[in-house]
């Protein structure tokens, strides 16, 4: 099947600095392919650079298989919901999502349809005579999407669409973006620096920094399985160590972190003597009010608690263990521990899986 | 506590209405009861239409309060042409640095008189002048040519006198125009010209509209450039109302012309604010 969007080795430079470096990926038919990287990183030039708002320096920009480098922002066949969504506020919103049908020179009562039908879609029917600046803010993000559907584009770009909204706006969005997407079954291309929209709305995300791409996959993937230090750090939380590996048996590997810390972790290609990286996230850490509870895991420690981060069900306590390093471990909230305090000991304990080993410098 | 604020505001208040009552509407009432005599005999006057029916029979009088009307909106449509795509320039495609630099270079002609600007223009467009001299320099003219005292350099100077006053208001329109949303203008498929005509300018319509009222304003009530760009068939009708007052002491037929071109301009103006579909208060405020 040809890809509705595909970038081969894409290079865009300004002057002497390098924003997209060689980029290459493939997004499939009706998918939620997301490029997730903080902010700087190059995400919006590729994302530009597909609109047609920037020319690449090198490198080919294919959609259903044909080559639009030559075809104006204007004639592509992708459209774009902007970061400030960029609603005319001049027009009502009949008018809004009407645009790019009279562009098309469609016959008036064919474009008045259409709009009534995408305003039936986005669950706003009879809103179209109202101005812009009447709609809430969740009302205008879905305004720009119909905006761009009723052209019926081959991939939807998104830049940060969610980023001007409040919190428990943004929450409830991502839901629906996500149903938009299966609803209209087109491309979307997503763009954010949040991992959560990317996490719970892609079916592929591209891990961006520095303008390469650090890893494409799953949700679970980039999770569980990152493949470099910039993903494993980038993806959810995590304790990070430096440390040198003392044995190597297959995949699993025994290690002392600098602070002299020994454990057991896993990661492939990394020689005895190596300096490697250490990543262990909070959530994979048990916390246990006596040892017997964690016979089951490679590595198990006991430590003072000398912090409690109250923040609902992603609460943490801070453990200090023997030789001085502080870990993160989150606070289970089953009850077993609502009366830990600061100075308790704690036992902790996590498997070698859970520690994820890259060779570092 | 409570008289104290509002001493305060009748002082702030003061200057205000002192201004008006001095220099506007005390004038104004005085010249409209100037303008609704007639001199019967030395020192003797009485109340009637005459002035205002005389204005309007005579025909070089006539003439020229269209004239002036016409040609006024014609150098405002002029100007609008011609500061859009600058004022376009400075607010959208220039950055950083030039953009200020070029926002100061309209400025900068405002730093001399209008005499010494209108000066100018005749030191270049004289028979002996720059220009004349360039034609012939090239090859272009085989003798000296004559620019000035026509109504296309009444026009030029016109133009050029009011630039600033659309650039400022255009410039800060355009300014607060999303860049993003002229982009999705083109996304969308719309071409270049038709984001101009959809997004553009009904973005920068109370700019267009605020300095197309504050230049035809300035236009009709020009004296200098009409009077020494202008030939000797482009009379301005500023230049009767200095007639009649001045040369001719003629006081009352003066009031009459100054109360026409009051009308004149009251009604242009509100003929634009409507014609655009804008109240003042939506252009001014």
């Amino acid at each position: 099947m040809t890809p509705d969007l595909e970038c081969v080795d894409l290079v865009k430079r300004f002057g002497d600095t390098t924003a997209v470096n060689n980029v290459s990926f493939t997004v499939p038919p009706g998918s939620f392919f997301s490029i997730l990287g903080p902010s700087g990183c190059g995400k919006t030039t590729i994302m530009r650079m597909i609109a047609g708002f920037l020319d690449p320096t090198s490198g080919d920009i294919r959609i259903k298989g044909g080559s639009v480098l030559d075809t104006p922002p204007n004639k592509r066949p992708v459209n774009m919901v902007f970061q400030h969504l960029a609603l005319f506020p001049m027009m009502t919103i009949a008018e809004n999502i009407g645009y790019g049908l009279r562009r098309r020179g469609m016959p008036k009562p064919e474009i008045a349809r259409k709009v009534d039908e995408a305003l039936d879609r986005i669950g706003l029917p009879g809103i179209g005579a109202r101005k812009v600046d009447e709609l809430s803010g969740g009302q205008k993000q879905r305004v720009a999407i119909a905006r761009c559907m009723v052209l019926e584009p081959d991939v939807l770009l998104l830049d940060e669409p969610l980023g001007a909204l409040d919190l428990k706006l943004r929450e409830h969005m991502k839901v629906e973006l996500k149903s938009l997407q299966a609803a209209f079954d087109t491309t979307f291309v997503y763009i954010t620096h949040d991992q959560s929209e990317a996490l719970v709305m892609s079916d592929q995300i591209a891990v961006m920094s520095n303008g390469q791409f650090e890893q494409v996959g799953k949700g679970q993937d980039l999770y569980y399985r990152p493949e470099t230090p910039f993903v494993a750090g980038f993806i959810g939380e995590s304790n990070r160590w430096k440390g040198r590996i003392e044995r190597v048996e297959g995949d699993a590997l025994q290690l002392r972190t600098d602070s002299g810390l020994a454990m057991r972790a896993t990661g492939a290609g990394l020689a005895q003597g190596a300096r490697a990286e250490i990543f262990v996230r909070p959530e994979s850490i048990r916390l246990a009010a006596s040892a017997d509870a964690l016979s089951g895991f490679d590595n198990q420690l006991t430590g003072t608690v000398t912090s409690l981060l109250f923040n609902g069900a992603a609460s943490r306590v801070l453990v200090q263990d023997d030789v001085g390093e502080t870990l993160e471990v989150t606070l289970p909230q089953s009850g077993e521990f609502s009366s830990l305090q600061r100075g308790d000991a704690v036992h902790i304990g996590w498997g070698a899986g859970q520690a994820t080993c890259f060779g570092a410098a | 506590m409570r008289s104290q604020s509002r001493i305060t505001f009748y002082l702030l208040l003061t200057p205000l209405v002192l201004w008006l009552g001095l220099l506007i509407i005390i004038p104004h009432i005085d010249m409209l009861l100037i303008s609704l005599r007639e001199r019967i005999s030395f020192g003797v006057y009485e109340t009637s239409l005459a002035q205002y029916e005389k204005a309007l029979t005579e025909p070089l009088y006539l003439r020229t309060f269209w004239r002036t009307a016409v040609m006024s909106v014609l150098a405002t449509a002029l100007t609008l042409l011609i500061a859009f795509p600058v004022s376009y320039y400075i607010a959208k495609m220039a950055k950083g640095r030039l953009q200020q630099v070029l926002f100061l270079l309209c400025l900068i002609p405002f730093y001399v008189s209008e005499l010494v600007r209108t000066f100018g223009w005749m030191i270049l467009l004289r028979e002996t002048g720059f220009v004349s001299s360039l034609l012939q320099w090239v090859g272009l003219a085989d003798r000296p040519v004559e620019m000035l005292y026509t109504d296309a350099t009444m026009m030029v100077g016109l133009v050029y006198t009011s630039m600033l006053f659309m650039v400022v208001p255009l410039v800060t329109t355009l300014e607060s125009l999303d860049d993003s949303v002229i982009e999705a203008g083109y996304d969308l498929g719309g071409s270049g010209l038709s984001v101009l005509r959809e997004i553009i300018i009904p973005h920068a319509m109370p700019g267009i509209v605020s300095g197309c009222i504050v230049v035809f304003m300035l236009s009709l009530g020009n004296y200098l450039t009409p009077t020494m760009l202008g030939g000797k068939d482009s009379l301005w009708f500023t230049e009767m109302i200095y007639n009649q007052f001045i040369v001719r002491s003629n006081w009352e037929l003066g009031a009459a012309f100054g109360f026409m071109l009051l009308v004149l301009s009251s009604v242009i103006v509100w003929g634009m604010l409507w014609l655009t579909g804008r109240t003042l208060k939506e252009t001014m405020g």
